[in-house]
């Protein structure tokens, strides 16, 4: 299969991308890890007259964590780079959870987290992890920077909040205020298949109470879901039975499950109120044993 | 140097906006006219005529294609061939040297790896990378390296055990692990040889 003919230009930075993006509007496109829209433009689903390859901007293929203790993602750091990172595993479990998760092995050599938060699949996995996160997207355009909330950059399926001459250039993840926890769990048929449904976990805890926490859905709608409920029913609580029954419950009634071939509307909303019960179980087992240490074996 | 020359399909090429792209593949340098629209796979199976690197479900699922670029992994049907512009390609046919295999080559004829052999050149590729980057792999390790990969015969033991035994040739002799599974593979060298 081919794609339909477009021209190509490999810009070597930001600004000239912007130029780019500017000057062809719609019609251009940007690709980074291109695991998503080479598929796509085989299909024929998306045709642009331009292809805008960032792969050769150099400088945006790092993972790193700031002094305040926030994390920095640049456009070009692939799912396998997060996948080995010790970085992820020390401070970042729902991250570290998620990112041996997305595709397949091969696919995380080149995908890219920003190019699949753009992509705005419903199914994708990074878009819940980073809602549940509260991290934001930082975009440059002709007119500067701007940082969009990720709860409001995906805007609908495949549709983000980008303008047609606004590139994404990293995502920032907040710092934790307490201990952070959680994690990532996801049902797929098989590897590298669509998740049938995906639960994304962030909770902080100070002591046994739960100060932060973050819930959001992949796959059960037609964009990833952000359980806000469900996460603020457990803010000031310990992580009881019944305050995980409750958030499970609310997570479930948040979902918008669709019956198709990998499911019934019931199934996956039981999955996610599964889901979201055994995340936090866990970690609400790992404080009773490990007396407040995290990341206990 | 090689020039080649590539277009994909029967259109008038006068619009055509093509591309000079300069590579290497298997160490050697080439120099390429693109369109953007070619994959990376067309170019390297009609444009170099390399087609051990195969063509499976084309979209992104069987790894079939997978090659080495810059000695990561790569499905070669899912990346643009202007894209290797300045980088190196390896594919299966870069395995084998003069007049031996590779390890690799060897642990799936001595573990009988494949049947058809259609899925097999990506398997190999894949396990080059994975051995690269963890010369120790547990068979955990090499389903999990190998999952991006679809085989429909073997059911996937065989090429695991094939992985292993290369796992186990390409170490260095003096540093062998005191592993039952490794112990195992090495009587059946000698067996077979």
């Amino acid at each position: 299969m081919y794609p339909s003919r477009f021209r190509y230009e490999a810009p070597r930075s930001i600004q000239e991308t912007i130029s780019l993006l500017h000057e062809h509007g719609d019609d251009a496109k940007v690709l980074a890890g291109g695991q998503s829209l080479v598929p796509l433009m085989k299909l024929r689903f998306a045709s642009p007259g331009l292809v805008v390859d960032i792969n050769n901007i150099g400088g945006l293929g790092y993972h790193r964590a700031d002094p305040d203790g926030s994390l920095r993602i640049g456009a070009l750091c692939r799912h396998a780079d997060l996948e080995r990172s010790a970085l992820l595993n020390g401070m970042q479990p729902v991250m570290a959870a998620a990112a041996p998760l997305i595709a397949d092995p091969i696919v995380r050599q080149r995908g890219t987290l920003v190019g699949s938060l753009c992509h705005a699949d419903p199914q994708g996995d990074w878009a819940s992890v980073i809602a549940a996160l509260e991290g934001r997207v930082v975009v440059r355009g002709p007119a500067g920077t701007r940082t969009i909330a990720m709860a409001d950059f995906i805007t609908g399926p495949f549709q983000n909040a980008l303008e047609a001459d606004e590139v994404a250039v990293e995502v920032i993840i907040p710092a934790p205020r307490a201990t952070p926890a959680g994690g990532y769990l996801k049902l797929e048929r098989r590897v590298g298949d669509f998740a049938t449904v995906g639960v994304a976990v962030a909770v902080e805890r100070t002591g046994e109470r739960v100060t932060r926490a973050g819930i959001a859905l992949t796959g059960v709608g037609g964009s990833t879901i952000n359980a806000a409920e469900a996460a603020a029913a457990l803010v000031g609580q310990p992580l009881t039975a019944e305050t995980i029954d409750t958030a499970a419950d609310l997570a479930a009634q948040a979902a918008r499950p669709r019956t198709d071939h990998r499911g019934s509307a019931e199934y996956k909303r039981h999955m996610v109120r599964t889901f979201v019960t055994r995340i936090l179980s866990s970690e609400a087992r790992k404080t009773s044993t490990a007396d407040g240490s995290e990341r206990a074996a | 140097m090689t020039m080649i020359f590539v277009e994909p399909d029967d259109e008038a090429a006068t619009d055509v906006p093509v591309r000079r792209i300069s590579f290497t593949v298997n160490g050697q340098k080439k120099i390429a006219e693109v369109e953007p629209r070619l994959l990376l796979s067309h170019l390297i199976r009609r444009g170099l005529g390399l087609t051990g690197t195969h063509m499976g479900c084309d979209t992104t699922n069987c790894g079939a294609c997978t090659v080495l670029v810059d000695g990561r992994p790569a499905k070669s049907c899912t990346m643009l061939a202007v894209q290797a512009d300045g980088h190196e390609i390896e594919t299966v046919e870069g395995l084998a040297g003069a007049s031996e295999l590779h390890p690799l080559q060897e642990g799936f004829r001595a573990e009988h790896g494949l049947q058809c052999g259609f899925c097999t050149p990506g398997m190999m590729m894949a396990a080059k990378a994975l051995l690269a980057e963890n010369p120790n792999p547990t068979e955990e390790d090499v389903r999990w390296a190998l999952s991006g990969n679809l085989c429909r015969c073997t059911g996937y033991q065989n090429i695991v055990k094939s992985v292993l035994w290369a796992a186990d040739k390409l170490r260095p002799a003096s540093g062998a692990e005191p592993d039952g599974s490794a112990a195992e593979a090495s009587t059946e060298v000698t067996a077979e040889g």
